[in-house]
């Protein structure tokens, strides 16, 4: 554990998870939201728990960008709000 | 990966043969994700997505009609229901042969192995249940979302 490194990537992550929460463009949320994800997956491995790190990878960073690409396609890409 | 080249015309070269170079490997690594599970960084959940994750970039790559030959919707539903079979019945299996739920070590009294081993052996076994289970319904999950429900073509 390298509390710089750490620091470094918390501060990415909470930069990423504001913009993914603020873009009115629902597929780039998306994109945000995947790079999050992966962010969120280096924090852990790095922290030492590599299980959930694998987790974060395959679900949060692969199979979910995905799905919510495949929801967005069916629906609408612009947010009213 | 035979004939996979006839069904849909218009898509990218470059995509569909890294997708049909890249799919064995992939689904050899979820394989080795799924089997060394119990004593390294992996397990079934994440196994089996790595696996289901080579059939949705099948889909993605050569469209659904084409990539529903190598994981049909009638295959899909019977490791749907085989994954939590396994799993459940390992579960009473143990019962059965007198320990707890999920207690492997009562295994021994079925196949003498030793309890250690039947210990390790029966979180492989659980593991494999968990992992056809995750592929199954992520591919199950993609179809219906990218196609609306009718699981012909989508995304």
């Amino acid at each position: 554990m390298i509390w710089q490194i750490d620091l470094m990537i918390l501060t990415l992550v909470v930069v990423c998870a504001l913009v993914a929460i603020n873009t009115k463009d629902l597929l780039g949320a998306t994109v945000i939201f995947g790079i999050y994800s992966f962010l969120m997956c280096l924090l852990w491995a790095e922290m030492g728990a590599v299980d959930v790190a694998f987790t974060e990878a395959t679900v949060g960073a692969g199979v979910s960008t995905i799905f919510f690409i495949a929801a967005i396609l069916r629906t609408t890409r612009r947010s009213k709000d | 990966m035979r004939d996979i080249n006839e069904h849909t015309a218009g898509e990218d070269l470059i995509i569909k043969t890294s997708v049909r170079l890249m799919v064995p490997f992939i689904q050899v690594f979820g394989l080795y994700v799924i089997v060394h599970g119990h004593y390294s960084p992996g397990g079934g959940f994440q196994g089996g997505v790595i696996l289901g994750a080579s059939f949705i970039l099948l889909a993605l790559a050569f469209g659904m009609k084409a990539s529903q030959e190598y994981m049909t919707v009638s295959v899909n539903a019977v490791f749907n229901n085989l994954g939590p079979a396994i799993f459940v019945g390992v579960g009473v299996l143990c019962t059965l042969f007198g320990g707890l739920f999920l207690d492997y070590s009562a295994l021994d009294n079925l196949i003498p192995l030793g309890v250690v081993e039947w210990r390790s052996f029966g979180i492989f076994l659980v593991e494999v249940g968990v992992g056809v289970a995750v592929m199954s319904i992520m591919v199950l999950l993609y179809w219906n979302l990218s196609s609306g429900g009718a699981m012909d073509e989508g995304l």
